[in-house]
């Protein structure tokens, strides 16, 4: 009874626990305090996780001490480590970030309400990526899911499009995830098993009208929740609306676990023996995350809501991640993981840099950021290196995630994907640019709806938002650590999939 | 035609889900209240809830108890029971063979019952001639499993039909009372009648429905206090009012006069 054999339970357990408890706290500062302090524990327990399954290798846990496939099982390799690593360092960024801009945009009488939500959102995602049984996926990704939808909602205060957002997230979300228990039940019913790797192995030779039944189910419900290009509709609404903390750390994680997830049935309960699977590559992911790329590019560069504008940029570097996993080689799927990862702390940084902007300037419409430069520099510098981040310019994570998408498109032969993905870079040039434009050239309005205060925003905000900026640059100079264990996590994926190396 | 309507019939359940499905998507599409799409998206989780109720019934199968070591021999196929309907006639036909075998079964029928007819057979079965004497020994070797057996399962069984398509009935179960009570013929008939009458409802898609259901009234909950709060702050909630509200509040009186008049 160690400490050390538990471990890999604790990063869904000590927050599962902290979140509840923020509820009694008194109101305005103690709920953020206690929420950041867990969401530092649990980063640094996913930190110890990392290292023992980079150490090691995969980790297995049962809960309840019942083996599995009775029992259900927390398996972490390294693919999963790599998200927790993400979901909980975001966290660990975003929450201590929140304080003034939730200050500004939600009621004080709800801050324990805020931070409880925030937690168990963090617990649901961290569930998510962390268990080995089918069904647990489910269960934890409401748990995030309801979390988010009440967070989303919380925007209200600002602007009560927020609400309306929030119900629209809700019915397609709570599809998307019907779906994805439908699609369970199939498998269910042909395997009699939960068990990720017991299904896998049950599910060998089994291709069958109700197995493929199960496989379309999934696909289209994870498509749901990680907004594949023809189901994002939600998206843009949800994350423009919400409170700017909530988009700083959903946007940076909520769709990376769906496409983990998705990774994770792929190539680790199917493989590709299964005709539908490369069918699915070739005639779902692919053409898909190739229109993605494009059609929500060209929709960002038409909107004057600078968070709406990040949002739909979101939807298109899902494309990429899509991409990148329907090459079905070990390069393509690194670059997505490299990819989840390296988006998630650009996407980070612009949420937060916007953040920044509400908080002084009342607004995230393109408007407020006219002459953003004469007035708050430093964040001004944070939006555009993190932007150039996004564009893919090199020293930066974006140039590591391209040049490794790149790489795969060209090396499984799918050279025109190499030239659309570049194209679809200089689009985003094109919304960043135009931001950029407004920040640096524009005069800053005197008086009148957008006219900006002199002061910086708060160093409370600054630090996680510079931070996030320098891991930015730090892994886009140092590729090896990132495209390591990726490359490490891709080739386990693959073996199990038993996909050429 | 015969055919094809007993295809359909025999699989009714799965008709209903479908119908359910369908229906309650149709609703949360085609509906503009907020209310309606909750209620269409109810009756689309239903469905779901429905079908795993159906995947858990096997019949044939025994229970998927955990005994201990000394019950290898009934504990030998319960963990297929666990899986699936592909172990349910396996274990029919495995349950004929032994009558060792078979008592094993009969006894987690008993248990499963714990009622009188349990008690009686057992009674019925320790009086039995000396063929029926293994039987009634190996009965007594397995001392607190039935504490781990849940007593709902014969309620459940007497309210089951047969369905059709599957050999078995509940009548069975008097079959083996009766041959067991006469005791003439030998335990190992009745018991073996007792087995093929076991129609269990396989736990675990139960545990995960009731999980999803919670999961549902959550969501449930939290949809109609956004469609509470949607009405405080629109005055409505139906979605095409709550659209040109917004188009009035975006792009002023103009946009705003065309929202109203459609």
């Amino acid at each position: 009874m160690s400490l050390i054999s538990q471990l890999p339970v604790l990063p869904v357990v000590v927050p599962i626990i902290a979140a509840p408890i923020t509820l009694l706290l008194p109101k305005g500062r103690a709920p953020h305090l206690w929420a950041s302090v867990f969401s530092w524990i649990t980063f640094g327990l996913c930190i110890w996780l990392f290292r023992e399954v980079a150490a090691t290798g995969p980790l297995s846990y049962f809960l309840g001490d019942w083996a599995p496939p009775i029992g259900i099982e927390y398996r972490i390799d390294l693919a999963n480590a790599l998200v927790l690593l993400l979901v909980s360092g975001i966290a660990a960024l975003t929450f201590p970030f929140a304080y003034r801009s939730v200050q500004l945009e939600i009621d004080e009488r709800q801050t324990p309400l805020f931070y409880g939500a925030m937690l168990i959102c963090m617990v649901g995602l961290l569930g998510v990526t962390i268990t080995g049984d089918a069904f647990n996926v489910f269960v934890f990704l409401e748990i995030s899911s309801l979390s988010g939808y009440a967070l989303i909602a919380m925007g209200a205060r600002r602007d009560r499009r927020a609400l309306t957002a929030a119900f629209n997230y809700l019915v397609m979300g709570t599809i998307g995830a019907t779906f994805f228990v439908i699609g369970l039940g199939l498998l269910y019913q042909a395997t009699g098993t939960l068990n990720m790797a017991d299904l896998a192995q049950r599910l060998i030779g089994q291709e069958n009208r109700m197995v493929q039944a199960g496989f379309a189910f999934i696909l289209v419900g994870m498509g749901l929740k990680l907004a594949m290009f023809p189901m994002h509709l939600w998206l843009p609404n949800a994350y423009t609306y919400a409170p700017s903390a909530v988009t700083a750390f959903m946007a940076a994680t909520a769709t990376k676990v769906a496409v983990y997830v998705l990774i994770r049935f792929l190539f680790s309960i199917f493989n590709f023996d299964f005709d539908f699977i490369g069918a699915s590559f070739t005639y779902v992911l692919l053409p898909l995350g190739l229109i993605g790329m494009f059609a929500a590019s060209l929709v960002a560069v038409f909107q004057d809501d600078v968070k709406r504008m990040l949002a739909y940029s979101s939807v298109a570097q899902i494309g990429y991640m899509l991409l990148g996993l329907s090459f079905a080689t070990v390069e393509g799927l690194t670059a997505t993981l490299v990819h989840m990862f390296n988006h998630a702390l650009m996407k980070g940084a612009l949420f937060m840099a916007v953040a920044c902007v509400v908080l002084r300037a009342g607004s995230s419409s393109i408007n407020a950021f006219a002459g953003l430069s004469k007035r708050m520099p430093v964040t001004t510098w944070a939006f555009i290196i993190s932007g150039l981040s996004l564009i893919g310019v090199p020293l930066t994570v974006g140039f590591v995630s391209k040049w490794y998408l790149l790489d795969a498109a060209f090396s499984a032969g799918h050279w025109y994907a190499g030239f659309l993905i570049v194209a679809s870079s200089l689009i985003a040039l094109l919304y960043i640019g135009r931001v950029a434009e407004q920040m640096l050239l524009k005069e800053p309005a005197e008086d009148g709806k957008y006219a900006l205060p002199k002061e910086e925003a708060p160093m409370s905000m600054l630090i996680p938002m510079w931070v996030l900026i320098a891991a930015n640059i730090y892994f886009g100079l140092r590729t090896d650590l990132t495209g390591d264990i990726a490359t490490r996590a891709a080739e386990a994926l693959m073996l199990m999939a038993g996909g050429a190396p | 035609m015969d055919d094809w309507l007993s295809f359909i019939l025999a699989r009714y359940n799965y008709w209903i889900v479908i119908t359910l499905m369908m229906t309650g998507l149709y609703i949360v599409f085609a509906r503009g209240n907020l209310v309606k799409k909750i209620v269409g998206l109810n009756i689309f989780q239903t469905s779901v809830f429905i079908y795993y109720i159906t995947i858990g019934k096997i019949a044939g199968g025994t229970a998927p108890i955990y005994m201990g070591g000394e019950l290898d021999a009934a504990a030998h196929h319960e963990p297929e029971g666990v899986h699936g309907s592909e172990a349910g006639g396996d274990a029919v036909g495995h349950g004929a063979d032994a009558a060792h075998d078979s008592a094993a079964g009969l006894h987690a029928k008993i248990d499963n019952s714990a009622l009188e007819l349990g008690n009686e057979l057992k009674d019925a079965l320790k009086k039995a001639p000396p063929q029926g004497e293994g039987a009634a020994e190996s009965l007594h070797a397995m001392p607190d499993a039935g504490d781990k057996i849940s007593n709902n399962t014969l309620s459940h069984l007497d309210k089951t039909p047969p369905k059709p398509g599957l050999e078995l009935t509940p009548d069975g179960v008097h079959g083996a009372h009766d041959a067991a009570t006469s005791a003439g013929h030998g335990a190992a008939d009745a018991v073996h009648g007792a087995v093929e009458a076991i129609v269990y409802s396989n736990p675990l898609p139960h545990v995960l429905i009731l999980t999803a259901i919670v999961v549902g009234v959550a969501t449930t909950a939290v949809g109609l206090a956004l469609a509470v709060r949607i009405r405080e702050a629109y005055g409505t909630i139906e979605e095409d009012e709550l659209e040109a509200a917004d188009e009035i509040a975006e792009f002023g009186h103009q946009a705003g006069a065309e929202g109203a008049a459609a």
